[in-house]
C-alpha cells in the first residue's frame, strides 16, 4: 500500500495536475453557486476536456470540479438559501439564519473549515479503508436501504422544531407525493400526471428546491416587509467580512466534525445513498447529542448544525468514490458521470484498479487531499467579498433570486410549464412557511422518493409480499429499531417538558 | 369566532389525500401485475393512507403552539404583483426570448418593489443579464432560446 500511496503522490504533485485541481476547484466553486447546476452539470461540462488528458489528469480535473461545486452549492445555500445540490439542502437550515443575523462571512467560514475538515478525515479513511469498504458496502441489501431512508426521513422530522413533528411528518408524505408523479420507473405507466405529457418525466429536484427554498425565501421577505416581528432584515456591509471564528466555535466544531465525518463517510460509500442522506443524517444526529441549550438554536444560526451537514457532505463526496473505483458502482449521480468518463478513458474500475492501476486509484485518493487544502487556500480570502452578496439591498436581491430561480428551470427544461408549476409550489411552500410547516422534510422526502418505492418494491418482490423483510436481517432490524427509539424518545421528550 | 388555520391547513390536507389516494387507485396497472405484491399503485396507495393518518392526528390532538399570523402587517399587493411579473415572463420567455423577457422582468421588479434610481436599475437589468448570458451561452456553452435576439441578426 504504502508503494502506491508513493506512485499516488508522485502522479497528484505534478505541477500539470496539480494546476488542474486549481483549475477544477475554481471552475467548480463557480458552478456550484449557479442555482440549477450542480457537480454533474459541471463534470459532464468537463468531460469533452479532459478527454485530451491522461486519464490520472483527468480524473483529478474532475474531482477538483466536484469539492468546487459542492463548496460552491454550500455559498449560495448560506447566503441565499438556495441550495443548488441536494446535499448542500441541510447547510441553509443554520447557515442561511446565521447570515441574517450579519455573520455571514463567519457562516461561509465555518463552512469552508468543515468542508476542509470532512474532506481530510474522509480522504484519510479512503486510504486506509478503501478495499475492504467495499466489501461490507455490497452487504447491504434492499430492505437496509429502505429502513435507512425511513430512518432518515423520521428522524429529521423528529428533529424540526419543538411540536412540529406532525407538521413535519405531513411534509415528509408531501415530499414522497410529489416524488411520485410522473412514470412508475419499472413498468413506465404515468400517474398522477392528468395526460400532460410535461409531468412524464416527474418533477425535477431543482424545481421543488427553487421553489421552496429560493422562490418562497424571497416572497416571504416581501410579504414581511412592514411585519415588526419579522428578522428579515438589511444586512450592512461592516457586519459581514468578519471569517474570525472564536475559541467557543471552535471547540464547537472540534466535537462535531469527528462525528459527523465517520456519518457522511460511511453513508457515502453505500452505492445510491450519498451527500445528501449524509447531511441530514448528521444534523440529525448531531440535534441529537448537543446539549438542550444548543439544541434549541438549531436553525437559527448553530454552529453545530452549520459544521455537521457540511462536514458530511464533503466526507459523503469521497466516501462515494468508494464504490465507484473499487466495484464500479456509482454512489451518486455525479460518481455516475465520473464513471462514464472513467470507462471513456478505457480504464475498468473494480476490486483489481488498485493492482493494475495503481497510477490511477491512488493519485486520485491523493488529490482529493490535495484539492481539500487548494479549495481552502482559494476560498477562505475571498469569503469577505463573496458575503457581501447579502449586502445588496432587498429591492435587487429579491429580483436577482427569483430571476436565477426561473434561470434554473429555464435551462433545464426549455418550457412554460415548469415555471408555472414552480411559481405554484412557491406560493405554496410560502403559505405553508407563515404556519411553521418545516420544508427541509418536504426536500429529503422529494429527493428519497424514487428510491424508497424501489426498495421497497424489491424487498416486498423478494419476499413475496410479506412485510417480514423488516425483521428478517439483523442490520435492517437494527436501523428500524433506531427508528422507534427516536420516535419513542421524541415522544418522551415532549410529555417531559409539557409536565 | 377564532379559527385556528393549521387546523385549516390541516383539513386541507387530510382532503389532498383522500383525493390522492383515490387517483392512486384509479392508476391503471398491467392484468398480470394487477395481483402482485408491489405494482405501480402500491406505493401511493400507502402514501395517500400515511396523509390521512398524520393529518388527520394533526387534527384531532390539540395544538400546543398556535401560529398567528398579523395579516395586516403583510405586503400581500407587493408581493401578488411580483408572483404576477413572474408568470407573465414565465408565459414570454420562450416567445419573446431569454434576453429581452429577463432584462425586462427584472427591470420592472426593481420598480415595483420601489426602487427608483433609474441608471442602476437599467446597469443591473439588460448589460447584467447580457453578461449572464454570455456566461452561460458562451462560455459555458449551455443553449438559450431566443428569438429576438435571433430576430435582430445578435445570435446564430
Amino acid at each position: 500500500m504504502i508503494e502506491g500511496i508513493l506512485i499516488g503522490l508522485t502522479t497528484a504533485l505534478t505541477l500539470q495536475n496539480i494546476l488542474m485541481v486549481m483549475v477544477g476547484c475554481f471552475f467548480g466553486t463557480i458552478i456550484g453557486m449557479l442555482p440549477g447546476l450542480g457537480p454533474m452539470t459541471a463534470i459532464a461540462l468537463m468531460i469533452p476536456i479532459t478527454y485530451g488528458f491522461e486519464p490520472a489528469t483527468g480524473l483529478i480535473l474532475m474531482a477538483g470540479v466536484y469539492y468546487g461545486a459542492v463548496f460552491g452549492g454550500s455559498t449560495s445555500s448560506i447566503l441565499l438559501n438556495a441550495p443548488g445540490v441536494p446535499g448542500t439542502v441541510a447547510t441553509s437550515f443554520d447557515g442561511y439564519p446565521m447570515a441574517q443575523q450579519g455573520k455571514a462571512g463567519k457562516a461561509l467560514a465555518i463552512a469552508a473549515w468543515s468542508s476542509f475538515a470532512g474532506g481530510t478525515l474522509s480522504a484519510i479513511y479512503l486510504l486506509f479503508m478503501a478495499p475492504s469498504l467495499s466489501k461490507v458496502s455490497l452487504s447491504f441489501r434492499s430492505p437496509d436501504y429502505f429502513a435507512l431512508m425511513i430512518l432518515g426521513l423520521t428522524a429529521i422530522a423528529a428533529f424540526s422544531s419543538k411540536g412540529q413533528f406532525l407538521k413535519a411528518m405531513m411534509m415528509v408524505v408531501l415530499g414522497l407525493m410529489l416524488a411520485s408523479v410522473g412514470q412508475d420507473s419499472l413498468s413506465d405507466i404515468t400517474r398522477y400526471t392528468f395526460n400532460n405529457m410535461n409531468l412524464t418525466d416527474g418533477i425535477s429536484f431543482v424545481l421543488v428546491v427553487m421553489a421552496t427554498f429560493a422562490m418562497s425565501e424571497a416572497l416571504t421577505i416581501i410579504l414581511k416587509r412592514n411585519d415588526p416581528t419579522s428578522a428579515a432584515k438589511q444586512v450592512s456591509l461592516t457586519e459581514l467580512g468578519s471569517i474570525k471564528i472564536n475559541k467557543e466555535e471552535r471547540t464547537k466544531m472540534y466535537k462535531t466534525i469527528p462525528r459527523s465525518s465517520v456519518i457522511g463517510f460511511l453513508i457515502g460509500v453505500l452505492p445510491g445513498a450519498g451527500a445528501t442522506i449524509a447531511s441530514f443524517l448528521a444534523y440529525g444526529m448531531e440535534r441529537n447529542v448537543v446539549s438542550d441549550e444548543e439544541k434549541e438554536k438549531f436553525g437559527k444560526g448553530s454552529v453545530n448544525g452549520l459544521s455537521a451537514p457540511e462536514t458530511a457532505n464533503n466526507a459523503a463526496c469521497s466516501g462515494s468514490f468508494v464504490p465507484m473505483l473499487t466495484l464500479g458502482i456509482p454512489g451518486s449521480g455525479t460518481t455516475a458521470v465520473m464513471l462514464g468518463a472513467l470507462l471513456g478513458f478505457g480504464v475498468q474500475p473494480g476490486p483489481r484498479l488498485y493492482m493494475t492501476n495503481p497510477e490511477i486509484f491512488w493519485s486520485i485518493i491523493m488529490s482529493m487531499y490535495i484539492g481539500m487544502v487548494i479549495l481552502l487556500i482559494l476560498n477562505l480570502p475571498l469569503i469577505p467579498y463573496i458575503a457581501r452578496i447579502l449586502a445588496v439591498p432587498k429591492n435587487y436581491l429579491i429580483p436577482l433570486i427569483l430571476f436565477f430561480s426561473v434561470t434554473g428551470i429555464y435551462v433545464m427544461s426549455f418550457n412554460n410549464f415548469d415555471i408555472y408549476l414552480m411559481i405554484g409550489i412557491a406560493v405554496v411552500a410560502t403559505f405553508l412557511r407563515l404556519y411553521d410547516f418545516p420544508m427541509p422534510p418536504l426536500i429529503l422526502a422529494f429527493v428519497l422518493g424514487g428510491l424508497m418505492e424501489e426498495n421497497l418494491r424489491r424487498s416486498l418482490l423478494l419476499s413475496n409480499g410479506s412485510w417480514e423483510f423488516l425483521w428478517d436481517r439483523t442490520l435492517t432490524a437494527c436501523i428500524l429499531a433506531t427508528t422507534i427509539l427516536i420516535v419513542v424518545w421524541h415522544i418522551y421528550k415532549t410529555f417531559k417538558k409539557k409536565n | 369566532m377564532n379559527i385556528n388555520t393549521t387546523k385549516i391547513i390541516s383539513l386541507l390536507f387530510f382532503v389532498f389525500s383522500a383525493f390522492y389516494l383515490y387517483l392512486a387507485y384509479q392508476i391503471q396497472v398491467f392484468t398480470f401485475d394487477e395481483n402482485a405484491p408491489f405494482n405501480a399503485r402500491t406505493f401511493p396507495i400507502y402514501l395517500g393512507y400515511a396523509g390521512l393518518f398524520f393529518s388527520g392526528l394533526k387534527l384531532i390532538l390539540p395544538d400546543p403552539n398556535t401560529i398567528k399570523v398579523e395579516h395586516k402587517n403583510l405586503e400581500y399587493k407587493k408581493t401578488g404583483i411580483l408572483i404576477l411579473i413572474a408568470i407573465i415572463y414565465g408565459a414570454t420567455i420562450l416567445k419573446v426570448g431569454y434576453f429581452l423577457t429577463t432584462s425586462l422582468f427584472l427591470f420592472a421588479s426593481y420598480y415595483f418593489l420601489g426602487e427608483r434610481r433609474w441608471i442602476l436599475m437599467f446597469l443591473l437589468s439588460f448589460p447584467f443579464v447580457a453578461a449572464f448570458m454570455y456566461l452561460l451561452h458562451g462560455i459555458l456553452d449551455i443553449y438559450l432560446r431566443d428569438p429576438f435576439l435571433q430576430s435582430i441578426g445578435v445570435m446564430g
